[in-house]
């Protein structure tokens, strides 16, 4: 099987984060690390190629920095990249992430293709779902297994509430992942060593630009939500503030 | 275009589910503000549409076909795209379930149009309409606005709107039947029986007293002083959903969209950063305690009381507070 896994570079997770001066967006000087979902759906397609053989290739869409996002991928042992190169790419909509990933893969061949769920940062969870509409493939969502049939595949969906349901797909499809679908693995020594000779296509917003239009839903303004609660900020030493917690719960929450 | 709002519920098992009375809440509240007519569609079966009509709408449309039952998103995109066509609406309102994000991008793009997604709330400010999402889990919201000409897409969250204010019509909205033809070769995919995973041993919806632990435990072996300060307070252990991701507690402990969804008199987070799939899940809380190290956790914006400190610190003294406490 042939699988190619989106995966996108978001700022960590207790990063903090602070807003440019504009209001529009967050100030770039952050860590970054590989969406939680998509390391989720890398590890889905390593554990598919080494059931089924095949190939697994990444591919990202973000400035330079992203680039690690593939390097780390590939350590884990992806047998190649595609960087969609350049700042343009952080600002698109989810739709025309998805035009640009599907014009820089248009003389591939893959039957499956991965995303994870939602990113951490728009946590928009459409740009897998879209790449199926702009390539004409079935698609199917939050995904907790995969096993091939006859058809195609027979995955396992997750829907809210505790409850799944099993759903048949022809290939090709895509898939998008949910977190904790199977146990990730670490990068070794030698996948650390082998990654830096694995080739990387770098795509430049040049070669897809044709593909991409003007975004359809505009951030006007970004800023930290109002607080709809009146919260009381206990202080002090880790004994001050047991006693204080404890004396509210015990006289305003009344549970003990 | 018409200046019109579609309102498309959800139903399951011939019940409209909780968050499609929200969304026609959020439906009649943009209504009343732009003064754009209000419809609805319950799509599948056509049951429900007399409990809707009953609400304050201009008209009601069952959508149906055969091949709506079961849900698919190929079914789904195609019956609705159809009926678009015909009815243009201006903007388009849904609940933000599993089931609408599995289709709406797919529709949206499918009539060249785009999806607002998860919206907690809109503003409507000189003639323009913005609505308000969630980014970066929660640490920051965004005012988005559409910038397209066909139908706008907007899903807005559980618990964005209120249920109980959805309004009563005078009289009944007419309901009009709308048949529409999904051919053969356009379904592909194919669901079999939604089921549950094996009985839920715990139902953390009865607690009246969760702990809970988020990332911030680091550990599995940490999840220890959780449990004790769980005991001491004679309350259930629960999780986000990276520790049962990670086996450290089991599934039926999760807190979340994908999990429980709970109610407690108190709710104690530990290391729970407050990103939105676990928010819907217990933020209807009587009251809500959060330790967290990092002074900029979201939770913090629903907490009553707030430790901004390491809890590895704080839970012990705590446990033995308590302990004094109820002796």
């Amino acid at each position: 099987m042939k699988i190619l896994v989106c995966m996108k570079q978001v700022p960590q997770k207790d990063a903090p984060l602070k807003l440019n001066e504009a209001g529009t967006w967050i100030r770039e000087d952050v860590s970054y690390e590989v969406n939680e979902p998509d390391a989720y759906a890398l590890e889905e397609a390593l554990r598919q190629k080494e059931k089924h053989t095949g190939e697994v290739v990444v591919v990202t869409a973000g400035p330079a920095r992203a680039q690690q996002v593939l390097r780390e991928a590939l350590a884990k042992g992806a047998d190649r990249a595609i960087h969609l190169e350049g700042d343009g790419f952080v600002g698109l909509d989810a739709y025309n992430t998805a035009r640009a990933i599907a014009a820089a893969i248009k003389d591939e061949t893959f039957d499956l293709i991965f995303t994870g769920l939602q990113s951490d940062d728009y946590g928009y969870a459409q740009t897998g779902v879209i790449l199926a509409e702009i390539l004409g493939w079935p698609h199917a969502t939050i995904i907790m297994h995969i096993e091939k049939n006859e058809g195609g595949i027979r995955v396992k969906r997750e829907l809210e509430a505790g409850f799944f349901q099993f759903v048949d797909v022809p290939l090709p499809a895509v898939l998008t992942i949910q977190s904790g679908i199977n146990k990730l693995r670490y990068a070794t020594l030698i996948g650390i060593k082998q990654a830096k000779s694995k080739p990387l296509r770098k795509v430049a917003m040049a070669e897809v630009q044709s593909a991409v239009g003007s975004n359809l839903q505009k951030i006007e303004k970004l800023y930290v939500p109002q607080k709809s609660k009146n919260t009381e900020f206990l202080e002090g030493s880790p004994a001050e503030v047991a006693k204080k917690l404890v004396e509210r719960l015990k006289n305003e929450v009344r549970v003990i | 275009m018409a200046d019109s709002i579609l309102v498309v519920v959800e139903q399951r098992q011939g019940k409209l589910n909780r968050v499609s009375w929200e969304t026609i809440a959020a439906g009649q509240a943009i209504a009343a503000q732009t003064g754009w007519t209000l419809e609805a569609a319950v799509v599948g079966v056509g049951a429900m549409a007399g409990e809707v009509a009953g609400k304050k709408l201009a008209k009601v449309y069952a959508v149906e076909s055969p091949k709506l039952e079961p849900y698919t998103p190929d079914a789904f995109a195609h019956a609705l795209k159809l009926f678009l066509e015909k009815r243009p609406a201006k903007l388009v309102l849904m609940p933000h379930t599993y089931q609408v994000r599995d289709f709406v991008p797919k529709l949206a793009t499918g009539m060249g149009s785009t999806a607002i997604t998860d919206a907690v709330g809109y503003k409507y400010e000189g003639g323009k309409l913005l609505f308000t999402r969630q980014m970066f889990q929660g640490k920051f919201v965004a005012d988005v606005s559409f910038a397209g000409t066909g139908p706008c897409f907007v899903t807005f969250q559980n618990g964005a709107f209120r249920a109980d204010k959805v309004e009563a019509g005078g009289a009944a909205a007419p309901v009009e039947t709308v048949n529409v033809d999904v051919p053969d070769g356009i379904v592909r995919n194919q669901p079999q029986e939604v089921f549950k995973e094996a009985k839920q041993a715990v139902d953390l919806t009865q607690a009246e007293i969760i702990v809970s632990v988020g990332r911030g435990i680091k550990e599995q072996k940490n999840i220890e002083i959780a449990k004790q300060l769980a005991d001491a307070l004679g309350g259930e252990l629960a999780a986000s959903r990276p520790i049962c991701d990670n086996g450290w507690l089991p599934m039926d402990r999760q807190i979340g969209s994908s999990g429980q969804t709970v109610a407690p008199k108190l709710y104690l987070a530990l290391g729970i950063s407050g990103a939105i799939q676990h928010i819907v899940g217990m933020k209807g809380a009587k009251s809500i305690v959060a330790i967290n190290k990092d002074s900029e956790a979201p939770i913090f914006e629903i907490a009553d009381y707030a430790v901004v400190g390491n809890l590895f610190d704080v839970v012990p003294a705590l446990i033995e507070e308590v302990k004094k406490a109820r002796t």
